[in-house]
């Protein structure tokens, strides 16, 4: 008999191979969606362990923690698996595990597909790694990648970059993007296809909406870098010349292929913190999402306007003034959607009653830091400006303060947000909010002063660097940050193991919410619902509980 | 201060962009401010107090005026960034080039630059030197950015924004120093194993100095016949490079001609001296590791004979 | 664990949302188009920047044949899957078999002119950016065609081991629409290499 819940004690009377059986064969979105994200959790300790050493290695000048080559396989391993293998495992285990509930629908349009697509993205994790052990590295044995994780030519090229380890960067990449592929096939067919009765486009949560634009990207985006990366392929084994500036190829060539994947990358992992945000915030707010229509056409508003902005990732490259000017209009504009959503969550909580449990502390937190982050960003989209700040730590210091400062505080909120639900059982508020205070400093500790160092002149994806250029202090604070961050996630992974374990139980709807998911059990059964819903309006739990003023007579 | 500052220009390109930043950060401060405070606002006032009751606030789904405001604003704010920005890069991108002009074509490599004045007849590594500018009559230095392997990048922020060196994809760039002095920087684009020092030097010259410096570097070096420089050509140095005026015309590393007329070696990473050019000759890798010259093998004989010949390279 | 019902909507009888089969369909025909369309932008970027070796026009020969049996083909499914709904059945069998036959054709086509390139005219994959270009986007259309190929031939085994039905004919039009799009991509790719770049 297969389980539909997941308490302990059920689970604890069958034997542990069956039950792990049960996992690997799982098709449900609601279990695929948990090993996306335990698997993204491994990764970002892996990530994580990568990155520390990167700042010890730099915490004074002419340090000696580790050689040139090591480091550089850190830089190259920390972006390629925080972006791959934790960024867009997350994204891709929310929205299995959430877009059938909240459409009123009993799994996702194609669970085989689902299953097969988590598998081939898990590959990809694990056969990256591997090149610790397997690639084959001219300077000892065996080498991780170490061409940084845009993998820029003709360093890729088999001349400069001998052995294997650049070919474990693009297999393992190729594998994940045939499982992101996959996966926002099912999501887009899901979405399309699959909402119980009632539910339009119009009256979908907010966060449906965010993961249908990101699904959109993702099929837009990931195939460039698969046909970028079948070209590096060929190149490397074939004697081909796509990228071969020796043959009268063009390494330009591939950073506009790379990149017309890198931008919209971006808003595929944003916006579904975006998604977080606007279920959140208007819970603990005790009001409707403010300016819903505007909300979903500012979305769409930067899946459009986001597959038009890649080269200002290229702009000391020498491009013509023209192509320059095109791509400050297009980042710029883009900011304007960006940051009407921003006023949107404002006005959001403007007159609301808000109450700051843990997962509202991180939205709030992420609403200041996503403010601060756009504007670097606007600052960066100034051409000229981007000549001196350009692959500099202001760069690695505004894209952190999106990813990590942004999208991953949103990720916490999600997680406090959606634990119970998942889980059956409540978190603790006391550690929940011991993880935000400690990882508020190290975060703002770490990533407000590495500004610095980008003005003061010093580039990224050195190893070491030179004293005498006022870089010094900075670099220590930026590493002592490590120290809390460090600290508040694993208060976090605490958290969840011992609440999983002890915590009390939750109930269906522990935050008094208007979306279809908390009307069913926590954990949900494995059918989801028992009857197919059907809803009037965007907030049907908030109709159910306000029946004298439902929120289908203003919509 | 840090000689490395982007808010210490002292050529025009750099202070262009000097300027247009302050307008830019100027406008972003006072945007993060309003909405900071906003957000700030809301967040502390619109707390649900102990006492309240457990009633729901007014629900408000929207409001056509107040979302067009916040679109129009900020579109105007674009507008106003995106014409101030045209506005320099046409500037430094679109500068005349003219005929007075000093041209210096760069050619990075893993793990050094070179430098050719094909009008002044110069080959030199490392260290550039150019003359200064006076505003009121400029002779800028116009630099050609090649790559001979992966991608580089020039940047020297007290002189200009950074531009990248790339294979088959030639670059340009100017620089007019409106001071003397020495300004630093180094490759800025990830270019392999020793992309960290791949430092640069700028010598701006006085003009008396910069032609006193261009015809020391005119003169190529006289044979010395010397127990070093047998060495030098017999241990394979001569397959990668040149000295002017003897047989050795190799071009994959730098060009030591005037070798000590440099003040640092291995591209800026270490200073000038006769023990650290023979340990930099012995074994790159102590100084260096990854960089592509090859230990030699030397004996400790051979090596400081052959130090002993670099040294008179002046 | 008992859940609340919601129930709020009156009409439910008349809700119809797009097929699954149709959508899903469609977003992989978006994601190959993406991928098509950066090798198609390659080809289109090093047409005339080989610095040696032979050019398009020196070697290329204008397969017009192959190309009316594989576009053709097109017709052929479309009928096959029009006779299946018609319930006609041996028909439908017939006209599925003679696709897979074009396809074949297109594909024995596409190998006597590879043949030809590498051992008459000496063009390879490493000969120059030409010979990149060309073998990469020529064989990935190829690989489509194989992988499409392979689905055809599957459903043939289930038409003649009498497993297929009127009813499957939905499926069956999705997966004509994979085909179509592998015949569509061969119209661009014609285009692009034969055409344009001659």
């Amino acid at each position: 008999m297969s389980t539909n819940t997941l308490t302990l004690s059920e689970l604890s009377t069958r034997p542990l191979t069956l039950r792990l059986h049960e996992w690997v064969t799982t098709v449900d979105h609601k279990r695929l969606g948990i090993l996306y994200i335990l698997y993204a959790l491994v990764f970002l300790a892996l990530g994580g362990i990568e990155a520390t050493i990167m700042r010890l290695q730099l915490i004074r000048p002419h340090n000696e923690l580790v050689s040139p080559q090591v480091f550089n396989r850190m830089f190259t391993m920390h972006g390629t698996t925080m972006i791959f293998f934790v960024a867009m495992p997350l994204v891709f285990g929310f929205a299995n595990y959430l877009v059938p509930l909240m459409i009123g629908a009993r799994d996702m349009a194609f669970p085989r597909l689902n299953a097969f697509s988590f598998w081939m993205s898990a590959l990809g994790g694990l056969f990256l790694y591997f090149s610790f052990f397997g690639g084959d590295g001219l300077y000892g044995a065996g080498s991780a990648p170490d061409v940084g994780w845009f993998a820029y030519a003709p360093l890729t090229a088999k001349t400069f970059s001998v052995g294997h380890s650049t070919d474990f960067w693009t297999l393992s990449l190729l594998s994940s993007g045939i499982g992101s592929i996959g996966t926002a096939i099912n999501i887009i067919t899901t979405i399309l296809c699959m909402r119980c009765p009632g539910m339009t486009l119009g009256k979908m949560p907010l966060l449906v909406w965010l993961n249908l634009v990101m699904a959109g990207l993702v099929i837009l985006a990931v195939s460039p870098l698969s046909a970028a990366q079948i070209m590096l392929v060929v190149d490397r084994y074939l004697g081909g010349h796509f990228f071969d500036t020796q043959a009268g190829g063009s390494a330009v060539i591939w950073m506009h292929f790379f990149w017309i994947f890198g931008h919209p990358e971006v808003y595929v992992l944003v916006l579904p913190a975006f998604a977080f945000a606007s279920e959140i915030i208007p819970v603990f707010s005790r009001k409707a999402i403010f300016g819903y229509p505007v909300m979903v056409l500012a979305t769409v508003a930067i899946g459009f306007i986001g597959m038009s902005v890649w080269a200002h990732h290229m702009f000391t490259i020498g491009m013509s003034a023209g192509a320059n000017t095109f791509f400050v209009l297009s980042t710029m504009a883009i900011a304007v959607p960006t940051g009407i959503k921003i006023f949107n969550w404002l006005a959001t909580m403007w007159g609301g009653r808000i109450r700051y449990a843990t997962p509202m502390l991180f939205c709030v937190a992420f609403l200041f830091q996503f403010l601060v982050a756009g504007l670097t960003g606007v600052t960066l989209a100034v051409a000229p400006l981007n000549w001196q700040l350009g692959n500099s730590y202001y760069v690695v210091a505004h894209f952190h303060y999106v990813i990590v400062g942004g999208i991953l505080f949103c990720i916490f909120a999600a997680f406090y947000y959606w634990f119970p639900k998942a889980s059956g059982k409540l978190y603790s508020e006391a550690l929940g909010k011991l993880h935000f205070w400690l990882f508020f400093i190290g975060f703002h500790l770490t990533f407000d002063f590495m500004h610095v160092p980008g003005i003061l002149g010093m580039p990224r994806r050195i190893y070491t660097y030179e004293p005498g250029r006022g870089w010094d202090i900075w670099n220590l604070i930026v590493t002592i940050g490590v120290v809390f961050q460090a600290a508040g996630i694993l208060v976090f992974a605490a958290n969840l193991l011992w609440s999983y374990l002890r915590g009390k139980t939750a109930g269906n709807d522990p935050w008094d919410a208007w979306t279809l998911e908390w009307s069913t059990s926590s954990p949900p059964p494995v059918y989801n619902y028992a009857a197919v819903p059907n809803v009037r309006s965007r907030r049907p739990l908030w109709d159910l509980k306000h029946s004298e003023d439902p929120d289908w007579r203003y919509e | 201060m840090s000689p490395t500052s982007i808010f210490a220009p002292v050529s025009t390109p750099a202070q262009s962009i000097f300027g247009l930043s302050i307008f830019v950060l100027v406008t972003v401060a006072a945007i993060f401010v309003v909405v900071f405070s906003l957000l700030a606002y809301a967040a502390v006032k619109y707390r649900n107090k102990q006492g309240d009751d457990s009633s729901e606030p007014a629900q408000v789904y929207g409001s056509t005026q107040v979302e067009l405001a916040w679109t129009v604003i900020p579109v105007l704010i674009v507008v106003a960034l995106f014409l101030a920005t045209t506005r320099v890069i046409l500037a430094i991108q679109n500068a005349p080039h003219p005929s007075g002009a000093v041209e210096v074509i760069v050619t990075g490599h893993q793990y050094w630059w070179e430098y050719r004045y094909p009008k002044l007849n110069i080959v030199t590594a490392n260290e550039l030197h150019v003359p200064v500018s006076d505003p009121a009559h400029p002779t800028p230095t116009f630099l050609t950015l090649l790559s001979a392997d992966t991608d580089h990048s020039f940047w020297v922020p007290r002189l200009g924004g950074k531009t990248d060196l790339i294979p088959n994809h030639p670059n340009q760039m100017w620089i007019d120093p409106h001071e003397t002095g020495l300004f630093l920087g180094q490759c800025a684009q990830y270019c392999g194993t020793q992309h960290a020092k791949m430092l640069l030097r700028v010598y701006v010259q006085s003009p008396e100095d910069f032609e006193r410096w261009v015809h020391e570097q005119q003169q190529s070096a006289q044979p010395t016949s010397s127990a070093g420089e047998r060495v030098f050509e017999s241990a394979a140095c001569v397959n990668c490079h040149t000295v002017s005026g003897t047989p050795a015309v190799g071009k994959f590393g730098p060009d030591l001609t005037h070798l000590m007329s440099r003040e640092t070696l291995a591209s800026g990473a270490v200073k000038n001296t006769p023990e650290i050019l023979r340990l930099w000759i012995k074994n790159p890798d102590a100084i260096k590791p990854g960089s592509k010259m090859p230990a030699m093998g030397l004996n400790d004989p051979d090596l400081d004979a052959v130090t002993a010949y670099l040294e008179t390279l002046r | 664990m008992s859940a609340a019902s919601v129930n709020l909507h009156e009409n439910s009888l008349d809700w119809r949302l797009p097929s699954r089969g149709r959508v899903g369909m469609y977003c992989l025909i978006a994601a190959e188009v993406a991928i098509f369309t950066i090798f198609v932008v390659a080809y289109l970027f090093y047409l005339g920047k080989s610095t040696a070796g032979p050019q398009p026009k020196d070697v290329l020969h204008v397969p017009i044949f192959y190309t009316v049996c594989l576009l053709s083909s097109s017709l052929t499914i479309h009928i096959a899957v029009r006779k299946l709904i018609a319930g006609k059945m041996a028909a439908s069998a017939a006209l599925w078999l003679l696709t897979i036959v074009l396809g074949v054709v297109f594909l024995y086509g596409t190998a006597r002119e590879w043949i030809h390139l590498i051992n008459d005219e000496g063009l390879t994959i490493t000969t120059n950016l030409f010979g990149t270009t060309y073998y990469s986007l020529v064989g990935l259309h190829a690989f489509h065609v194989t992988m499409g190929l392979l689905a055809l031939i599957a459903v043939a085994v289930f038409y003649f081991a009498a497993w297929l039905r009127r009813e499957h004919a939905e499926r069956l039009e999705i997966l004509s629409m994979y085909w179509h799009f592998v015949d569509a991509v061969w119209v661009v790719v014609f285009t692009v290499v034969y055409l344009i770049g001659f």
